[in-house]
C-alpha cells in the first residue's frame, strides 16, 4: 500500500489549503501583504499632509477616522503605518526565533558539559518575564526603532530556546537517535538528519505563535513611547498619540488597536494551517460514513452454550458489536456466556477486538464506540439499562500505573468504593481497604494504605488493583491483559492470587489475553477472537493437541515451549492480522490459512457447534482425532479431512 | 527473589531523605543562582550602554564640571570591581542608589510606589484563578467528548480571540467605553474603590482567558487518562469523580502556568498602569527609562526581577508538595 | 565473525548501580541469551556494550581488543525492541538502512540496501516509504536490516519480538536465527521469554539484581539449573497443558 504521495507534506498542505480554514488564513495572508506593500505608495502623502485646518477632529465624510493632533488623516497613517510595523516584527522574529533555535539545538552541538552550561543559562534567563527582559534591554540599546528590535528579539529567544531544547531532548532520547549513534553517525550529522526534521514542524508552529507575541511586545514598548519614535510611526505610536484624545475620538484609539488583534489573529491562523498540515491533525479524508448495516439477515446461529440452557450463566451476551466512526467495527458479533465461578479466558491478538468485548460488559467502551447488542446480561439484569459495576463486577486493567490516580492514595481509592456503594462509614471502609490490601498480600498494609501509587513496584499496584475489585463481593472479575507490562515472576504471583481469589469468593473470571499460555494456567475454557469474531470455544485441556480451527492451531504451534524441538523452524503464520476497516466478505483468518478454499474466501463461517461442549466457525475445522500434534509447520495440517 | 526493582522505585524507596526536603534545596540552589545572575546583570547595565550614560542622563548642554560630579557620585569612576563590591554592599543593606532626576533615594521612591502596583495585581491573580479554574473546568466536562462541537468552537474562538488581544488594548477599549461611552468607573489615577475596577478588570481578562483555556485542554488530558476510566468502573458520584479524582491532577499543572502567570502579570502592570495614569512601579519605571535615569531603573528591575524568581520558587514548591512524583523527575 | 567478552562491567546511573562486575563471554559465531526479571540488569548491559549506558568500570572487548573511543562504526550493533520507536518517522526506509552503509560511494548505494532489504524479507521497493506505511513485524525487519548493513561482528537483540504479535514473532526469530548462521555474528540474545531463548540460544546467561549468577549450555542451564533465580524463572513460566499433563 504505497503511501508515499498522498502523506507528504506539499500534498498535506494543499489538502489544509483546501479547508475553510487553509482558505481564510491564505487569504488573510494575501491581503495583509497587499496592505503593507502597497499602503506606503496609494497613502503615504495622505498619512503625511498636515492640515492645521482641521486638527483633532472626529470621523467624518473626509476623514473616516477623523484627524490627530497635526490634522492628519488617522486612517491613512493606520493603513500606511502596516509596512514598518510588520518589517519590524519580522524582524525581531528572525533574531527571537533564529537566536532561539541555535541556543536550542547547541546543546545536541556541543556535547554534554558546554551543553548542559547553555541548558542551565537558558533555564536562569527563562524565569524572567519576558516584559522585564525587554525593559531591561531597552535601557541599554536606548529608545527607538533598532534598540525596541534589537531588545524585544533578544527577549524572545531564552523562551524559543527553552522550547527547542525541550523538543530536542526529546527526540535526542529517542531510539532511533540512539541507533544512529550507534552507527557512528556524528553529531554534526545527527542533528542535520535527525533532529531539525524531526523538531520542525512544532517549531515552525511556535515561531507563528512568537511572532504574534512579538507584535503584541512591539506594539505594547511603541504605546509606551519606548519604541517607534516619530517621526516614524506604527500602530503602537499611534495608539499612544490618540490616547489622550480618547474623550474626543474614541475610535481613533481603537483602530490601531484593531489593527494589531487581526493581524495578530492572522499569524495564529498561519500557525494553524501549518500544525493541521503538518499531519498532528491532518483532516482525515471523508471517509463516508457507513451505517453499521445490521449483517445480513442471519441472526447468530447458536446462541452461547449448545448444549442446555445457560439460564443461569452469570453472563451472556448475544450478537455483540462494538464499531467506530467510518464504519470501522471493531467487535462484530460476539455471543458468549460466562457460568457462576466460571474461568474463561479470551485470546487474541491484535485487531482481535477481545479487549473491546471485555470494556463493552463493562460500559467502559471509549468514546467514539458504539455498542450494540442482542443481548447482554448480568446476573439476570439487563447491562444495558442497568449497569452494574462497583461492587458486583470488578474490572482489572493492563498498566497498574496508570489505572491508579497518581495523586490520591491508595488506601483512599480503595475506601471510597465501600462508602460510595456499600454505605460504610469512613473508618469502617479503611478498615475494609486495608484488609483487602493485606488479602492480596501486600506487605504492611496498614502503612501502604496511607502511600500514593508511585510509591508502590508495578507488580504490588496490580494487587492493589485487585484488592480495590474485591471491596465488595463481585461475581465477576474482568482482567484485561493483567499480566502484560509485568515481569514472568511476578506475572506468576498476580495469576496466582488470581486463582486463589477465585477460590475464596467463587467468583468467576474473563480473563483477557494475547498470550495463550497465560490463559491456560488459569482458565478452564478458551475463546478464541480473531478480526473481530469468536473463532473457536473449547476447553483448554484440549488447546495443545485438539484445536479445531487452523488459527488457533498455528497459535499454539508457532509460540515455542521448553519442549519445541530446537533444530526445526518455528511455525508461522504469513501476513498479519487484518485491522478493523479491512474486514472483507469471507473468513477473515482465509487469506493467510494454509486449508483456505473458494468457499472460505467468498462466505463467512458462523460459530457452531463442535463435538461436545465446544465451538468452531470454520469451513475446514481439522478434526482432533486425524490431525497430528500441533508442533509442527500448519502445512501438515492440511492431512487432516 | 527477582527483587523487581527499577530505578525509580529505588530512588522512590530511598528510607530517610525526605525527597521533598531535597527537592526543595535544589531548587533553592537555583534561586540562589538566578538571583545572582539578576543582581549582576542589573549592575552591568549601565556598564553596557553604548556612549557616556551619564551625560546622555544630565542631557548634552550640562556642563562638564557637572556630569564628572554625577559619575563620582554613582561611583562610575572606580575600578569594575570595586564597584561591584560597592554595589552588592549597599545590596544588602537596603540600599539601591539615589535617582539621577530627583536625588531622591531610590528604595524611598520604590517602596512609595510598590503598594499601588500590588494593589491591581493581587487582585487581578486571585481573581484569575477562580474564575479561570471553574470555567475551564466546566468547559471540559461540557464539550468532552464531542458533546457539544458547537459549545466548544464558541469557548475556543471566545478565549482565542480574548487571548490574542494585548492587555494594553483591552485597557484601551475599556476606558473609550467607560470614559465615553458610560462613564460609570473612573479611568484615570488611583482614587476610591471604584477607580480599582478597570485596572484590575484590564489586568484580569485576558489571562483568565488564556488560562481557562489551558485548563480546559489540561482537564480533558486529564479525563482521558487511565485512572479516570478506573473511576467511572467504580461508578463513583459525579461530585466525587471530578473533584476528588480529577481536580488534584490538573492542579499542579495548572498551578505551574499559574506561576508563570503571575510573573507575567508583574509586567502587564507597566502597561496597564501607563494606561490608567496608576501611580505605581510600572509608571515609574517608564518614565525612568525615558528619563534615563538609570540607578531608579536598577532599582526597579532588581525588585521585578526578585519578584518574579521568588514567586517561581514558591509556586515550583509548593506543586511539589501537591504532587510528590515531580520530585523525582530531576528538577 | 567476532567474540565479545565482558569483563568486570559494572554500569551505574548516579548512585543506582545497574550492574555489577559481570563477566560473560559470547564466544564467536555463537547465539548466548540474557534473561532475567525486570530490573535485573540485562537490558543495560546490552545498552553498556554499544555505549548507550555508563560503564564505569571493566572492559568491554570485542575480538580481544577493547572499544575506546573510535571514530565510525563499531563492531557492534544493537537492535531495539520497540520497532515503532526505533526507526525515524520522517526518513525512509531505504534511507535508513543506507545511514549504515559506510561513507563512500554513492553508486552502489541502492543496490546494496536493496539487497539488505532482500536479505531480511522485505520488498526491494519498499525502500521509498516511511516508517508508517509498515507494521511492527515489518519494522523490526527495517531495523535489523539497519544493524546487519553495517556489518556488525556481534549483534545484541534487546527484547526484540516482546512488542510483536504471537503470530509474526516466529518469521522474525527464524529469520534471525538464519541470518545468523548464514553471516556468522555472534549475538546476544535479550529476552525474558526462556522458551525462545532456549529454541534459539547456544549459551544461557542469567541476571539478577545486577550481577550474572549462573552461566552455560543451554540444556543445562534451563533443564539443570543451579541457582535459585533460574528455578524461580523456569518455574514462572506459563505453559499450555499438554493433554497427558494434569492442568
Amino acid at each position: 500500500m504505497p503511501h508515499l504521495p498522498a502523506n507528504s507534506l506539499p500534498h498535506r498542505l494543499g489538502r489544509t489549503l483546501r479547508t475553510p480554514l487553509g482558505v481564510t488564513a491564505l487569504t488573510a495572508c494575501v491581503l495583509l501583504t497587499l496592505v503593507a506593500v502597497l499602503g506606503p505608495v496609494l497613502l503615504g502623502a495622505r498619512a503625511d499632509q498636515v492640515d492645521t485646518a482641521a486638527i483633532d477632529q472626529g470621523s467624518s465624510a473626509a476623514h473616516l477616522l477623523g484627524t490627530d493632533d497635526l490634522g492628519r488623516d488617522i486612517a491613512a497613517r493606520v493603513v500606511v503605518a502596516t509596512r514598518l510595523t510588520l518589517e519590524l516584527t519580522l524582524m525581531a522574529s528572525g533574531i527571537g526565533v533564529g537566536g532561539g533555535l541555535l541556543l536550542g539545538v547547541a546543546p545536541a552541538v556541543l556535547g554534554r558539559r558546554l551543553g548542559r552550561l547553555v541548558t542551565s543559562a537558558v533555564g536562569v534567563l527563562v524565569a524572567f518575564p519576558g516584559l522585564l527582559f525587554v525593559l531591561f534591554l531597552a535601557t541599554v540599546f536606548g529608545v527607538g526603532s533598532t534598540g525596541a528590535v534589537l531588545a524585544v528579539g533578544l527577549a524572545t529567544i531564552p523562551p524559543v530556546a527553552r522550547l527547542v531544547q525541550n523538543l530536542t531532548a526529546s527526540i535526542d532520547g529517542s531510539d532511533y537517535v540512539a541507533a544512529a549513534r550507534i552507527l557512528g553517525v556524528g553529531r554534526f550529522r545527527l542533528v542535520v538528519r535527525h533532529l531539525l526534521p524531526n523538531i520542525a514542524e512544532p517549531c515552525v508552529l511556535f515561531a507563528a505563535q512568537a511572532a504574534a507575541g512579538i507584535l503584541v511586545a512591539f506594539s505594547g514598548l511603541s504605546f509606551l513611547g519606548l519604541g517607534v519614535q516619530p517621526p516614524q510611526y506604527d500602530w503602537g505610536r499611534l495608539l499612544n498619540d490618540q490616547l489622550n484624545g480618547i474623550y474626543v475620538n474614541p475610535v481613533a484609539a481603537l483602530a490601531p488597536g484593531a489593527a494589531v488583534v487581526l493581524t495578530g489573529l492572522v499569524f495564529g491562523l498561519v500557525g494553524e494551517v501549518l500544525a493541521q498540515a503538518g499531519g498532528h491533525r491532518a483532516p482525515q479524508e471523508r471517509r463516508q460514513a457507513v451505517a453499521v448495516a445490521p449483517t445480513a439477515t442471519v441472526p447468530t446461529a447458536t446462541g452461547p452454550r449448545p448444549d442446555g440452557p445457560d439460564a443461569d450463566a452469570l453472563v451472556r451476551v448475544r450478537d455483540l458489536r462494538v464499531s467506530f466512526p467510518g464504519g470501522r467495527e471493531a467487535v462484530r458479533g460476539v455471543s458468549l456466556a460466562v457460568g457462576r465461578g466460571e474461568a474463561l479466558g479470551l485470546v487474541g491478538e491484535s485487531g482481535s477486538g477481545k479487549s473491546l468485548t471485555a470494556l463493552a460488559l463493562a460500559d467502559l467502551v471509549p468514546h467514539p464506540g458504539q455498542v450494540s447488542a442482542g443481548e447482554i446480561r448480568f446476573d439476570g439484569h439487563d447491562l444495558r439499562t442497568d449497569p452494574r459495576l462497583g461492587t458486583t463486577l470488578a474490572m482489572v486493567f493492563q498498566d497498574p500505573m496508570a489505572s491508579l490516580n497518581p495523586a490520591l492514595r491508595v488506601g483512599r481509592q480503595l475506601s471510597e468504593v465501600a462508602e460510595v456503594h456499600l454505605g460504610a462509614t469512613r473508618s469502617q471502609a479503611a478498615a475494609r481497604a486495608v484488609d483487602r490490601l493485606a488479602a492480596v498480600r501486600i506487605p504492611s498494609a496498614a502503612r501502604r494504605a496511607g502511600q500514593r501509587p508511585h510509591e508502590y513496584s508495578g507488580g504490588m499496584r496490580q494487587r492493589a488493583v485487585i484488592a480495590m475489585g474485591l471491596m465488595g463481593e463481585p461475581k465477576l472479575i474482568i482482567a484485561d491483559e493483567p499480566t502484560t507490562a509485568l515481569d514472568v515472576t511476578v506475572q506468576q504471583q498476580v495469576l496466582d492470587l488470581l486463582a486463589e481469589v477465585r477460590a475464596d469468593t467463587g467468583a468467576a473470571l474473563l480473563l483477557i489475553s494475547h498470550d495463550l499460555a497465560v490463559v491456560a494456567q488459569v482458565c478452564t475454557r478458551v475463546l478464541v477472537m480473531y478480526a473481530g469474531r469468536i473463532v473457536e470455544d473449547l476447553p483448554v485441556a484440549e488447546l495443545a493437541r485438539g484445536a479445531a480451527h487452523p488459527y488457533t492451531r498455528a497459535l499454539v504451534g508457532a509460540v515455542p515451549t521448553m519442549a519445541t524441538d530446537p533444530d526445526t523452524e518455528l511455525a508461522t503464520i504469513p501476513g498479519r492480522p487484518p485491522e478493523p476497516a479491512e474486514h472483507g466478505h469471507g473468513c477473515s483468518f482465509a487469506p493467510r490459512c494454509a486449508l483456505a478454499t473458494g468457499r472460505c474466501l467468498g462466505t463467512e463461517p458462523e460459530l457452531a457447534a463442535f463435538g461436545s461442549g465446544r465451538r468452531v466457525a470454520c469451513w475446514h475445522p481439522v478434526d482432533p482425532i486425524d490431525a497430528d500434534p500441533i508442533d509442527a509447520d500448519p502445512i501438515d495440517a492440511e492431512a487432516a479431512s | 527473589m527477582a527483587t523487581a526493582a527499577t530505578a525509580s522505585a529505588s530512588m522512590a524507596a530511598t528510607p530517610t531523605r525526605n525527597p521533598w526536603a531535597a527537592f526543595a534545596l535544589r531548587r533553592a540552589r537555583r534561586l540562589l543562582v538566578s538571583l545572582a545572575v539578576l543582581v549582576t546583570a542589573s549592575f552591568a547595565m549601565i556598564h553596557m550602554i553604548p556612549g557616556d550614560p551619564v551625560r546622555a542622563a544630565l542631557g548634552t548642554d550640562a556642563s562638564p564640571a557637572l556630569v564628572a560630579a554625577e559619575r563620582h557620585s554613582l561611583g562610575l569612576d572606580q575600578p569594575l570591581l570595586r564597584q561591584y563590591a560597592a554595589f552588592l554592599g549597599n545590596l544588602l543593606r537596603g540600599r539601591l542608589g539615589e535617582s539621577i532626576s530627583t536625588q531622591l533615594p531610590v528604595s524611598q521612591i520604590i517602596s512609595s510606589r510598590l503598594p499601588a502596583t500590588l494593589e491591581i495585581a493581587v487582585p487581578a491573580f486571585v481573581l484569575i484563578l477562580l474564575t479561570a479554574v471553574p470555567v475551564g473546568m466546566a468547559a471540559a466536562v461540557l464539550t468532552k467528548d464531542g458533546r457539544s462541537r458547537r459549545g466548544e468552537l464558541a469557548f475556543t474562538t471566545a478565549t482565542g480571540v480574548l487571548g490574542a488581544v494585548p492587555e494594553f488594548l483591552l485597557a484601551v477599549g475599556l476606558v473609550a467605553a467607560f470614559a465615553v461611552a458610560l462613564p460609570v468607573f473612573p479611568v484615570a489615577s488611583q482614587g476610591g474603590l471604584s477607580s480599582y475596577v478597570l485596572p484590575v478588570l484590564s489586568l484580569t481578562v485576558i489571562p483568565a482567558a488564556t488560562l481557562s483555556r489551558i485548563v480546559r485542554v489540561e482537564t480533558l488530558r486529564v479525563l482521558g487518562e487511565d485512572y479516570m476510566r478506573t473511576a467511572r468502573a467504580k461508578r463513583l458520584p459525579a461530585r466525587l469523580h471530578y473533584l476528588r479524582h480529577a481536580l488534584p491532577n490538573l492542579l499542579t499543572s495548572s498551578l505551574t502556568l499559574g506561576g508563570l502567570l503571575f510573573t507575567s502579570l508583574l509586567a502587564g502592570t507597566v502597561l496597564i498602569e501607563n494606561v490608567f495614569a496608576w501611580p505605581g512601579l510600572g509608571a515609574t519605571i517608564v518614565q525612568a527609562i525615558t528619563e534615563k535615569d538609570y540607578p531608579l531603573v536598577q532599582g526597579i528591575v532588581l525588585v521585578y526581577g526578585a519578584a518574579a524568581l521568588l514567586i517561581t520558587f514558591a509556586v515550583d514548591v509548593a506543586v511539589a508538595l501537591a504532587d510528590p512524583r515531580s520530585t523525582i523527575r530531576g528538577s | 565473525m567476532s567474540s565479545l567478552e565482558l569483563r568486570a562491567v559494572t554500569v551505574r546511573y548516579g548512585r543506582f548501580t545497574a550492574v555489577r562486575d559481570v563477566d560473560l563471554l559470547v564466544p564467536e559465531g555463537t547465539v548466548t541469551g540474557l534473561v532475567g526479571g525486570s530490573g535485573s540488569g540485562k537490558s543495560t548491559l546490552g545498552r553498556a556494550v554499544v555505549g548507550l549506558a555508563p560503564v564505569v568500570s571493566g572492559q568491554v572487548l570485542v575480538d580481544g581488543g577493547g572499544l575506546g573511543r573510535r571514530r565510525g562504526r563499531g563492531p557492534v550493533q544493537l537492535v531495539f525492541q520497540n520497532p515503532y520507536a526505533s526507526l525515524d518517522p520522517r526518513m525512509t526506509v531505504g534511507a535508513t538502512v543506507a545511514e549504515a552503509l559506510p561513507r563512500t560511494g554513492r553508486a552502489g548505494r541502492t543496490a546494496e540496501v536493496a539487497r539488505y532489504l532482500d536479505l531480511v524479507g522485505i520488498d526491494p521497493a519498499r525502500a521509498a516509504l516511511t516508517p508508517d506505511a509498515l507494521s511492527g513485524g515489518q519494522r523490526q525487519r527495517v531495523a535489523l536490516a539497519r544493524a546487519l548493513a553495517a556489518r556488525p561482528g556481534v549483534l545484541i537483540a534487546d527484547e526484540i519480538t516482546s512488542a510483536l504479535d504471537v503470530s509474526v514473532q516466529g518469521a522474525v526469530l527464524n529469520l534471525l536465527r538464519a541470518l545468523q548462521r548464514e553471516l556468522g555474528f555472534a549475538m546476544l540474545f535479550i529476552s525474558h521469554n526462556l522458551a525462545v531463548v532456549r529454541y534459539l540460544c547456544d549459551q544461557v546467561a542469567v541476571m539478577d539484581d545486577g550481577r550474572l549468577v549462573e552461566c552455560g549450555p543451554s540444556a543445562e542451564v534451563l533443564h539443570h539449573p543451579d541457582h535459585p533465580t533460574t528455578r524461580t524463572l523456569l518455574a514462572c513460566v506459563p505453559t499450555i497443558p499438554q493433554a497427558e499433563e494434569a492442568s
